[in-house]
């Protein structure tokens, strides 16, 4: 098993027929993914050839699940776009909508997540994230496929380039699967959802958890893992160097008066029972010892 | 982006809340000028994007023109939390009756909006929500249905807003509501949100955030920008649109990736503790990494003259290491025909998607002062080293 994202997925992709979309279509596909086809009112009816698989285009999200049986879509749109593009997802109650689009305003983000939860029955990742991956089964979104296999480990992280550097240190256990949140203020995933699914997954043995400096998600996390969680967790927190007041990148790494701090983080998931790694290489030191004891 | 006081002002202006706007001075002379104009007592204000302008000795009132002129030389040139003043808002003095606190927020917490407002104005809202948090109202709004009057209402009625000026009130939020929507604010806050002796209300102050993600819906928000107080190197990475914070260390820093980025910077420090040195900025080449944008990031960082060894530490994700090596050996052939030529040693990591042909194209270009570690601790120890090696130099 993994959670939210299985060989049984059927994905569609958002802005499929655009360059990002298409490059990365063409690499979820070679990862094994099973994609059904794309979504552009303006090209609906035409096919698209990539690499000898010939995928539909959609006029619309709901017709794309009528006629293909998706269950999951990806969403490539440019930030102008993604509110339109999600909303629609979510009227059409596609199961899940990973939104990878970088730079979306937070009050589209914070209208199409609330509709989300209003509806019920859409679950959204990012925006602003590399998606989520379960190796040897699916990919969707930007996630490098090639970076690790299954195994027994989850992972969730607020960061892209820190989710494959783990990946990549402990590809000798693999991964059920990897969750990439994305870093912007307000985000369709936690920390928590995911930690929560982890729990609940019977293939999945431990769980770690990226993390950088802003807000409370963290603090919130741990909590939770101390109610919680049963599983075993390690975490990272970027940004312990990081001087106050400056952002470093992504909107969510601001660090303003004492709470946010990476230390502050790193105290509540302690508290917590979670073990901090300072840096990646050793969380995943940490993560290899809990699994060898297991 | 942060707005100053006067900009705050100017756009709540726009939006028909209730404000006086005073005059912006960049000298004495200029603030002599305003209260002139202006007749009577002002208040001139240090126009800094951070707060407790107040306690830092930014605001101050002044009898007259050349009291004026007097306290805007006093201010203009100081330093509040690291930030230059150059330039002041003389405004006229008001008659207040009472102060209230009021701001629309977005709450990473509930995902969504939240209103906070108090009958405890022209104080810090965070001591008053410590001491007496049965004063601070916290209304969260559904960012489907937004704040329509009823809304509006509510709030006054929960923030405890005196009878005599709740219409008033209901009338401000809605304004206020506006703001926060149509300009794709992050934070839209008044404090000291001020009853007047005559009974209107009246925003004295103003704090907003603009949403950068928005500046597509937003051209004249462009106006907002603060080059002045930039940083002359962040200047030029924003011209070359190329993310870089600096600090104040010896150790140069090139990464892909804000959350790897931001971690090297940690295990550099931890590196250079044991030598005496710290990261010297935050650069992130981002996903693309093409050889111009690595050459942009490598000379926006060679230009700090306190930089004395460089870290580029790349994960291949989607960005393939070999890719990223070329755009080195590039990006130092590049810096040679600008009469740049690097210098200063260069500790590069290259790990993930085609690292082994990444490291190979390093190897064979063989670049002076190129130093190839394969792991990242490894690599922030050596980077440390050869900085502390070069400070000794001097």
């Amino acid at each position: 098993m993994a959670i939210f994202l299985s060989g049984e997925s059927q994905i569609i992709v958002q802005g499929m027929t655009g360059s990002e979309g298409l490059k990365h279509t063409r690499r979820m596909l070679a990862a094994g993914s099973t994609i059904v086809g794309g979504v552009n009112a303006r090209k609906a009816g035409e096919t698209v050839d990539i690499d000898g698989t010939g995928l539909p285009v959609f006029g619309t999200v709901a017709e794309a699940m009528e006629e293909s049986g998706a269950d999951v879509s990806v969403a490539f749109v440019p930030p102008k776009f993604t509110k339109d593009a999600v909303l629609e997802a979510v009227d059409a109650a596609m199961p899940l909508v990973v939104v990878i689009t970088e730079g979306v305003p937070v009050h589209d983000t914070a209208v199409f997540r609330a509709h989300a939860e209003q509806q019920g029955t859409t679950r959204i990742i990012g925006p602003n994230c590399p998606g989520i991956a379960s190796p040897g089964q699916s990919n969707a979104g930007i996630i490098p496929a090639d970076i690790t296999g299954p195994g027994r480990i989850g992972l969730v992280s607020k960061s892209g380039t820190l989710t494959y550097q783990l990946m990549y240190e402990l590809r000798d256990i693999g991964f059920t699967t990897s969750v990439g949140i994305g870093g912007d203020p307000i985000i369709g995933t936690t920390h928590i959802d995911c930690l929560q699914a982890f729990e609940d997954d019977p293939d999945t043995d431990a769980v770690i958890m990226v993390g950088e400096i802003g807000g409370d998600a963290e603090e919130r996390a741990a909590e939770f893992v101390a109610d919680t969680v049963t599983k075993p967790v390690v975490a990272y927190v970027a940004g312990f160097t990081a001087p106050e007041g400056k952002t470093m990148g992504h909107a969510g790494a601001i660090v303003s008066g004492s709470s946010g701090t990476a230390e502050a983080k790193k105290q509540a998931l302690e508290e917590a029972g979670v073990r901090v790694g300072k840096t990646p290489s050793e969380t995943a030191r940490l993560m290899r010892e809990i699994v060898r004891s297991r | 982006m942060d707005l100053m006081e006067y900009q705050a002002k100017q756009l709540f202006a726009k939006h028909d809340v209730p404000v006086t706007l005073g005059i912006v001075a960049t000298t004495p002379d200029e603030a002599r000028a305003a209260a002139e104009e202006l007749g009577g007592r002002v208040v001139v204000k240090a126009q800094v994007k951070a707060g407790g302008r107040g306690k830092a000795g930014g605001v101050k009132l002044a009898d007259g023109p050349s009291e004026a002129a007097e306290r805007a030389a006093d201010i203009l040139g100081m330093e509040i939390k690291g930030l230059t003043v150059h330039r002041v808002l003389v405004d006229p003095t008001a008659d207040i009756a009472d102060e209230f606190y009021f701001s629309f927020v977005v709450d990473r917490a509930r995902r969504g909006y939240l209103c906070i407002a108090s009958v405890e104005g022209g104080v810090e809202i965070e001591e008053v929500a410590r001491t007496n948090p049965d004063a601070v109202a916290q209304v969260p709004i559904d960012p489907v249905t937004g704040v329509d009057e009823a809304v509006a209402r509510e709030i006054v009625a929960r923030t405890g807003f005196p009878d005599d000026i709740a219409d008033r009130a209901v009338d401000m939020v809605l304004k206020l509501w506006k703001v926060f929507i149509e300009e794709d604010a992050s934070l839209v806050e008044i404090n000291p949100l001020a009853k007047l002796g005559n009974g209107t209300l009246e925003a004295l102050d103003g704090k907003v955030t603009l949403d950068d993600n928005a500046g597509f819906r937003h051209p004249e928000h462009d106006e907002y920008d603060d080059v002045e107080a930039a940083e002359p190197l962040e200047r030029l990475a924003r011209e070359k649109d190329i993310n870089y914070v600096k600090l104040d260390g010896q150790v140069g820093i090139i990464g892909n990736g804000a959350g790897l980025v931001m971690s090297t910077l940690d295990v550099v420090a931890y590196a250079g503790e044991e030598h005496g040195v710290k990261p010297a900025n935050f650069l992130d080449i981002g996903g693309g990494a093409s050889a111009e944008v690595m050459a942009n990031g490598l000379e926006i960082v060679l230009g700090d003259p306190g930089v004395y060894s460089v870290f580029v530490n790349v994960f291949g994700g989607i960005t393939s290491c070999d890719a990223v090596a070329d755009g080195i050996v590039t990006a130092f052939r590049l810096l040679e025909e600008r009469g740049e030529p690097v210098t200063k040693p260069l500790v590069v990591r290259l790990d993930g998607n085609n690292a082994d042909e990444g490291r190979r194209i390093l190897d064979e270009a063989g670049l002076g002062g190129v130093e190839r570690v394969d792991t990242m601790d490894g690599a922030a120890a050596r980077a440390a080293e050869l900085a502390a090696a070069g400070v000794q130099k001097g």
